[in-house]
């Protein structure tokens, strides 16, 4: 095992060429800018639907959409263009979770339905869903402890 | 006659090459030299594994086609590829009626080949070698990124997966070009752990190499028209002509690197250059061997270059070590 | 005012984005890192009761980011411990995230049938 060359590291690091962030910030910032504003319309067009839809099934349904229009933006290969040029922009929004499950999914297909795409389908969003619902759970217990102070 | 690592070889040629890029590669500046240019990187098959194997079988066809030598004309095939255990040359191999030598070195396999063909030609008992490798970007991003669709931003410093397979005929009958000297590289490692990094990572071992070969065969960088590395990328050159200079030897404008002759990075947005084990095999059997055959170069010294790494080792936080072989053709008639 | 509404969408969203695109620049995290990052964020900022404030002023530019998906989450539990003991405590998240989990699984399932990765 070689100890690493400090000296060679810190000519990487001076060497190398670095993100741009002027550029790749403002680009972030108006490409998720524009997503949020689509889920905004998204809210507003579904509260005006006669019928009595809460604020919390008008939000869930602005997901969905989100999510179908990813998936098929994911299908048609645009979608990662539009990450290629966006970066954070479209990795932080709900449809870059949309993204990384659908394009594992479409990616393992060859190895078979089961186990190809079904089993591949959470390879990159798979952490998302095991600390949001254990983080949760967390939330949950501890509420139940100290009920008081939350009530 | 050996010295150090460096081994003189007399009486082995190049006959022939073949190389077959995918639509990326076509376009890009050394477009017009490759031999053949697919303009479907799926080449009719279903997956892309079996893309990259087409790829392959028909560099190595269209090689023999070329040189008019039939399967029982060849001797030996020693190839190897990026894919999990080489898939991708043993599964090109059945299409063959040949012996074959699995070989890898990730994108330094194709001077693995040339060096053990080279030798096993110069021992006498075989008369006849193919040494080729493939690459192709989709299964590379697969297997060692991220899925093909999903919407990331790639680092300035990644570098692009050649698609495309290249394949050298060597042979003791003697020819325009000569593969003359080789000096076999040592796994080097300083420590970069950035899988994006690739030409930080094979930079130390390139130079290493490099340098090597030069103290042992007692020759001069400008002995050589062209020295040519195998994927450095752009700012990975830039670092290991920085690491020679420290040991004594200044490269100059006979130096470049395959990857960033490949493409044009001003506008194929490929990061740092090409990569892959294809990328120096392509470039030597399409551009580099045919400007020898033309006179423009006459001593070339090809150096690939591969980065040490699997996605298990890079999760597990190893550190990516390099290797780099130098190989050295000329033109002797 | 509608297109104050959007304003605020636009501006909290990029917000949260800006904050996501410096960590890939500085710290070469991946998506799966900077997704679980913001969604735990969410998590805390729901916990200690900031998030609702941003969710009234930032509308959408709140609730899209994966942000809000942890903070939903969080609410979710919070909720069903309130209301329905231990299995609300357990069971309120995922009944939160549920209509864009399921969403999810199904539509890649069914897009994943149809398409191919195209060449790049």
């Amino acid at each position: 095992m070689n100890a690493p060359d400090k000296e060679y590291l810190a000519l990487v690091r001076e060497k190398m060429p670095k993100s741009k962030h002027l550029t790749t910030v403002f680009r972030a910032f108006w490409t998720g800018g524009v997503i949020c504003c689509i889920g905004e319309a998204l809210n507003v067009a579904y509260s005006s639907v006669p019928g009595d839809f809460s604020s919390d099934d008008v939000a869930a349904l602005t997901t969905i959409t989100l999510i179908l229009m990813t998936a098929i933006l994911t299908g048609f290969g645009i979608y990662d263009k539009i990450g290629a040029y966006a970066g954070g922009g479209s990795i932080v929004p709900i449809t870059g979770f949309a993204n990384s499950v659908v394009s594992s999914a479409i990616e393992h297909k060859r190895e078979g339905v089961v186990l190809g795409l079904c089993s591949n389908m959470f390879q990159v969003a798979g952490p998302v869903i095991v600390f949001g619902i254990s983080s949760s759970v967390v939330v949950g217990i501890i509420v139940l402890i100290f009920k008081g102070a939350f009530a | 006659m050996k010295r150090g690592s460096t081994v003189n070889f007399d009486g082995v040629y190049v006959e022939n090459t073949a190389s077959v890029v995918g639509p990326k590669e076509a376009e890009g500046p050394l477009g017009k030299y490759f031999d053949k240019q697919v303009k479907d990187d799926l080449l009719g098959q279903k997956s892309h594994e079996l893309a990259e194997i087409r790829f392959h079988i028909t560099a190595i066809r269209y090689l023999m086609n070329k040189s008019r030598r039939k399967e029982e004309d060849v001797d030996l095939c020693i190839a190897g590829d990026l894919l999990d255990e080489i898939t991708g040359a043993s599964l090109t191999m059945r299409e063959f009626d040949v012996p074959f030598l699995g070989a890898y070195n990730a994108c330094a396999t194709f001077a693995e080949s040339l060096i053990t063909a080279a030798l096993f030609i110069s021992s006498g008992k075989f008369k006849r070698i193919i040494s080729s490798t493939s690459s192709h970007f989709s299964t590379a991003e697969r297997q060692y990124r991220f899925p093909l669709e999903l919407g990331n931003q790639r680092t300035p410093l990644a570098q692009w997966t050649v698609t495309a397979a290249g394949a050298v005929m060597l042979s003791d009958i003697p020819s325009k070009v000569a593969v003359k000297r080789a000096t076999v590289g040592k796994v080097v490692d300083f420590g970069v752990t950035d899988g994006n990094d690739m030409g930080a990572c094979m930079a130390p071992a390139a130079a290493d190499t490099i340098v090597r070969h030069f103290s042992e065969s007692g020759l001069k960088p400008d002995y050589y028209d062209l020295i040519a590395t195998g994927d450095l990328g752009t700012a990975g050159s830039e670092l290991m002509k920085v690491l020679a200079e420290k040991r004594g030897i200044k490269l100059g404008s006979n130096y470049n690197d395959c990857g960033a002759m490949i493409f044009n990075r001003v506008w194929q947005d490929v990061g740092q250059g090409g990569s892959g084990a294809a990328c120096s095999s392509s470039v030597f059997s399409g551009y580099i061997y045919k400007k020898m055959l033309l006179g423009d170069f006459k001593r070339v010294l090809l150096v690939p270059t591969g980065a040490l790494c699997s996605k298990t080792s890079i999760l597990q936080g190893e550190s990516i070590p390099g290797i780099a072989h130098a190989v050295a053709f000329e033109v002797v008639k | 005012m509608i297109w104050l509404d959007f304003l605020k969408a636009f501006l909290v969203g990029g917000a949260f984005c800006v904050v996501g695109q410096i960590l890939i620049n500085t710290t070469k995290m991946t998506s799966a890192r900077i997704l679980v990052g913001f969604l735990l964020a969410g998590v805390v900022l729901e916990c200690v009761g900031v998030y609702d404030y941003i969710r009234d002023f930032g509308g959408a530019g709140a609730s899209v980011p994966i942000i809000g998906f942890g903070s939903s989450l969080a609410k979710g539990a919070i909720e069903g411990a309130l209301e329905n003991g231990i299995l609300g405590a357990v069971a309120g998240g995922i009944e939160a995230a549920a209509p864009g989990i399921a969403a999810v699984i199904f539509i890649a399932f069914v897009v994943g049938l149809v398409a191919t990765p195209k060449t790049k």
